[in-house]
């Protein structure tokens, strides 16, 4: 075949290359690999496409996916993403750029890590966070091995129950081949007083599965006196109007960025964000920026505690974490900094109210039982009386993604600030037509 | 050329210990801290804890290394020099002023494995 | 680059917003449990300033408070009263919520300003060895941009996501057939999330069999931090095997290492050092015969598209960096995606560990596709070699201004050991030094096999031109320090910024605004 626009190499470059080298082929330079390792096919791959055949292969895939009004959450929420964000992110200075271990020609991207850093202490009231992790569950997989790490010869975690699924499947495939021992259960604060003899940490959600925000008054004082630390995973975007996990005491707090702004795009990328308090600051996997000043006197920023990390601690490492998600938490820091105190209370309300009429309504057609009532934010769940799976097939028929059924049988609804009364009031109506 | 101090033994991974009575007082050489740099963060272990020979019980930290502090004797940690938390560059100042901890020894015997300053010089070339 | 010295707390002003969202929800009459001075819904008797004042709840009452600092607080004996509309008003936040107040406008400019003082593929060459900082196509971007894409819900039911889902499936199969692995799993969201999915893997393969005893693993000592550094994650215990002179794994040194203890080897082909592991074959036997697995770490598979494949070297466990090899942008760090791919006798433990939340970067994988589908059978047998002539050029270009420890040809990326005059000046002056030609440094000071170390790895998206201009700032470079090493000793002069004290950042560490 051709040229690629991929590879600049003419024949005559090649040449070029060849001669300064010194050998006769592009096949000599791999002649210190034994022969029968050389590849010698054709690999079984489609042939090479031009940029429109892949338009029309993607075409042709999109084509086979359907576009859905979401209203279901469970660890993926579907919040307005503001017009300014991807104009940002894709930048190429941000997008094509490595890790900023250069830091002089890295300071963009430095000094949105340290806005990052910044904002997710704000939103969680503690005193360090780091530069970012893969998701939340692995961020809630991290934390609890910084538990163990943080507290001599202690190898046990609670895990409240009342946690995602896969927050808790995460978190268990972590501890599970580091030989942490893990306990899940309902009842936290009984098992905490109960007194697990190593426990190293306990872990709750601040915002749980059923969508029930948790009170966890006097928690952290029980998990102190046994010696612990408490981690809270939290919804972000939730923690404007939600008790922050400083309030309620917690040393570790984690959890997804995907709710500030960032698309649902089939599950990733999503970010997955840590703080904690300042005793625990040493004890943070991955990296951290910080500030300091170069030998004029200008203020920069630099990654920082890097003896921490793999690449210098290596097997006694705090975490093996290298690449995070970087962009991710620049998309985020754009995301807080348009919104700002305002927008977030703001869209958190709508999500209130539209959540609440909706939990209403749907209570009053019958089909639905209550099951919990604790506050609740923009997700609940209901015990269905009607047959779900035609209730769901109804509203997939209208374009709508809502009533997932969840493990313990209930039914999962989420509104959002994206969300209008028409459409809340038509999932109403297709509930209602439900035989 | 390094400083090694006289009157004190020293192990081969460059920790240094000043006996006095029971209680094994220890830090790193001179070379220890000029290999290192600028130390940045003193990772050590809480009064309580018990140490072992020849095991880790800390780590030296500077901006782009890390290095372990191996134990020259088992036993206790009875005290531990809480001023290198805020000021870890001490031990760049002056490496035999700043020590690191003090343990209460378990079996005195294991001193005799430890080398004198001269046999040190040796090491730390 | 011009420095631009704001953080976007500097910029906020009460008052400023830069959202844009609709108005209250219409006619819901709720009432919040939380201030919110937007909101058009009476949701106080009183004008609700920020946590201030009473709201009323069924009868309960949210505490309000006037922090005017963030304070760590716990739940005090007061919030505790009688029922349901207790518990419904201590979840709420008491602490103020400090977020910048900046409008629109600003928010861009200042977004703008910071990615000017940044240095990406797009703007000139990165020759960071073992980072593989190949061209990323914009076609990637705009597939990976549609809505058919991006709007999609990951627990949406399957018969809705079927474009999606074959994504997956066509990706499988690409990939199987470039590495000559079985499958994958695409949950890694990174490299050494990879390896130590690759790790657990090799952990439920020997616990199947009962085999409990498999508690180390091999490294190489020219093995990078995260291979280590993921066994330890894992549980595994490491053994660092000696490479010899010649930069290569010493298989005599291996030998009495394998036993029943081992639960395999972590190797990459290439090398850190560029070079091919020619007793991969015997290694493979070796380690086999003693009951372990082979573990590919797939940061260096560029210079083996098309040429070689680690399934076929006798590998049972690979990792790839589809943000390394597979052209996805680096992100700043990331995000990228480490698909883990296996043999066929540990295909039936795919599935077990969970090691992230929905089914990985999907956003990655998808721009990953596009690359390969563009790049097709044909150009695909052409990147590996390409990349290695690259490389191959420039080392010959330069081995007699700067140490070059072991002068056999190498694959995709070489090292220098410094300059063979340094005449005081280190590595990280060269580095620096190549920031004010408006070049990005390449890896320095690793592997650790060589002290001044000097990874360089151009790939094939590069013009001859291009590497004859790096050749040339280098050779110049190699020229200053023998005339002028003060001026490199304080280099970089013309970046935003020069060389910064990063002592006082580690000592004192300043992480967050204040």
């Amino acid at each position: 075949m051709g040229a690629f626009s991929y590879f600049p190499q003419t024949e005559e470059d090649i040449r070029v290359m060849l001669e300064r080298i010194g050998v006769g082929s592009l096949d000599d330079l791999y002649a210190d690999v034994p022969a029968d390792f050389i590849y010698k096919g054709e690999y079984d791959l489609p042939s090479a496409m031009s940029e429109q055949q892949v338009r029309d292969f993607f075409e042709g895939l999109a084509a086979k996916n359907t576009r859905l009004k979401v209203f279901v959450g469970q660890g993926a929420y579907d919040h307005y993403v503001p017009s300014v964000i991807p104009y940002i992110t894709s930048r190429s200075e941000f997008l094509t750029a490595y890790t900023p271990y250069q830091c002089e020609i890295s300071q963009g991207t430095l000094r949105y890590i340290f806005e990052w850093q910044s904002m997710i202490c704000r939103l969680t009231g503690l005193d360090c966070a780091n530069a970012s992790m893969y998701d939340g569950p692995t961020a809630a997989a991290e934390a609890v091995r910084m538990c163990v790490a943080s507290t001599k010869k202690r190898n046990s975690v609670i895990v409240s129950a009342r946690l995602l699924p896969h927050v808790i499947d995460t978190v268990r495939t972590y501890a599970k081949y580091a030989g942490i021992n893990v306990v899940v259960t309902d009842k936290v604060a009984e098992e905490v007083a109960e007194g697990v003899l190593d426990l190293a940490g306990v872990i709750v959600p601040s915002i749980n599965r059923f969508g029930i925000i948790e009170s966890h008054l006097g928690l952290a004082d029980l998990v102190h006196q046994a010696g612990a630390l408490l981690v809270e995973y939290c919804d972000p975007s939730a923690l404007a109007v939600v008790k922050s996990p400083a309030e309620w005491g917690a040393d570790i707090a984690v959890g997804d960025g995907q709710s500030l702004g960032i698309p649902l795009c089939f599950g990733g990328p999503y970010v997955g964000f840590m703080a904690c308090t300042t005793a625990l600051m040493r004890k943070l996997p991955g990296r951290i920026v910080g500030q300091t000043v170069d030998a004029s006197g200008k203020r920069c920023y630099v990654l920082t505690l890097q003896a921490r990390e793999q690449h210098i601690r290596r097997e006694k490492a705090t975490s093996n974490i290298c690449s995070n998600e970087s962009l991710m938490a620049l998309w985020c820091t754009v995301y807080l900094s348009l919104m700002g105190p305002e927008g977030m209370r703001k869209l958190n309300a709508l999500c209130y109210e539209g959540s609440h009429y909706l939990h209403d309504q749907l209570l009053a057609t019958g089909k639905f039982e209550q099951v919990f009532d604790g506050p609740f934010l923009k997700e609940f769940c209901l015990k269905p009386l009607c047959d779900v799976e035609k209730m769901q097939q109804a509203l997939l028929d209208a374009g709508f993604f809502a009533g997932l059924q969840t493990e313990d049988g209930y039914v999962t609804f989420c509104v959002t600030e994206k969300h209008t009364r028409e459409e809340l009031d038509r999932i109403v109506e297709i509930v209602k037509s439900i035989k | 050329m390094s400083k090694i101090a006289e009157g004190l033994l020293y192990s081969e991974s460059h920790e240094w210990v000043k006996v006095d009575g029971n209680v094994a007082i220890i830090g790193v050489s001179d070379f220890a801290q000029s290999e290192m740099g600028d130390i940045t963060y003193v990772e050590m272990p809480d009064v309580d804890d018990e140490v072992t020979a020849g095991e880790d019980f800390g780590a030296l930290e500077s901006v782009k290394t890390s290095s372990e502090l191996i134990a020259p004797v088992s036993g206790k940690v009875v005290a531990r020099n809480d001023a290198l938390e805020d000021q870890p560059e001490l031990i760049n100042e002056d490496a035999y002023e700043a020590w690191i901890i003090k343990v209460e020894m378990s079996d005195p015997a294991e001193l005799d494995a430890l080398l004198n300053a001269s046999a040190y010089a040796n090491v730390a070339e | 680059m011009k420095y631009y010295d704001k953080l976007i707390f500097e910029l906020s002003k009460p008052g400023r917003t830069g959202y844009s969202l609709p108005d209250s929800f219409d006619a819901a009459q709720q009432q919040l449990p939380f201030g919110n001075r937007a909101s058009k819904l009476a949701c106080s008797p009183t004008p609700c300033a920020p946590f201030q004042g009473d709201v009323s709840l069924t009868g309960g009452t949210v505490r309000g408070g006037t922090a005017s600092e963030a304070q760590r607080w716990g739940p005090t004996k007061s919030d505790v009263s009688e029922g349901q509309a207790a518990v419904s008003s201590i979840v709420w936040r008491e602490a103020p919520l400090e977020l910048p107040e900046v409008s629109e406008v600003d928010v861009v400019r200042h977004y703008t300003n910071l990615s000017q003082m940044n240095f990406g593929v797009d703007t000139g060459f990165y020759p960071l060895g073992s980072c593989t900082m190949k061209y990323n196509p914009k076609i990637n971007e705009e597939i990976a941009n549609m809505p058919a894409f991006t709007g999609l819900h990951p627990l949406q039911p399957e018969s809705t996501t079927q474009g999606a889902l074959a994504i997956y499936v066509g990706m499988d199969k690409a990939l199987a057939a470039i590495t000559g692995m079985k499958h994958f799993t695409f949950l890694p969201c990174a490299g050494a999330h990879g390896e130590l999915t690759g790790l657990m893997l090799m952990r439920e393969y020997h616990m199947s069999r009962g085999d409990l005893a498999r508690t180390k693993v091999i490294v190489p000592d020219s093995a990078h931090g995260t291979n280590p550094a993921s066994a330890a994650v894992c549980g595994l215990e490491i053994v660092v095997v000696k490479s010899r002179e010649n930069g290569l794994v010493d298989v005599e040194a291996l030998k009495p290492l394998l036993g029943p203890d081992i639960a395999g080897i972590m190797m990459t082909n290439p090398n850190t050092l560029g070079l091919f592991e020619r007793d991969i074959k015997e290694i493979a036997e070796l380690v086999h015969a003693c009951g372990g697995l082979l573990y590919y770490d797939g940061a260096n598979m560029n210079p083996l598209l098309g040429m070689v494949r680690p399934g076929d070297m006798g590998f049972d466990i690979m990792h790839l960096n589809l943000h390394k090899t597979f052209s996805t942008p680096h992100g700043g760090g990331g995000p990228g995606s480490g698909p883990v791919g296996v043999s066929d006798k540990v295909v039936p433990f795919l599935h077990i560990p969970r090691v992230s939340g929905f089914h990985g970067n999907f956003g990655i994988i998808l721009r990953a596709y596009a690359y390969i589908l563009m790049l097709g059978r044909e150009h695909i047998k052409m990147a590996g070699k390409l990349a290695t002539l690259g490389a191959n050029y420039i080392k010959e270009s330069l081995k007699d201004c700067y140490k070059l420890p072991i002068p056999t040809v190498c694959k995709h990326e070489f090292v220098f050991d410094g300059l063979l005059e340094p005449n005081g000046v280190s590595t990280l002056d060269v580095a620096k030094r190549l920031l004010d030609y408006g070049f990005h440094a390449p890896t320095i000071y690793f592997p650790l096999l060589f002290h001044q170390a000097i990874m360089i790895e151009p790939t094939e998206t590069e013009s001859l031109e291009t590497l004859d201009a790096f050749i040339a700032v280098m050779r110049q470079i190699a020229e200053e320090a023998k005339a002028d090493p003060e001026m490199l000793h304080a280099a970089p002069h013309n970046t935003p910024i020069g060389r910064p004290d990063e002592t006082t950042a580690a000592r004192q560490p300043v992480l967050k605004y204040e």
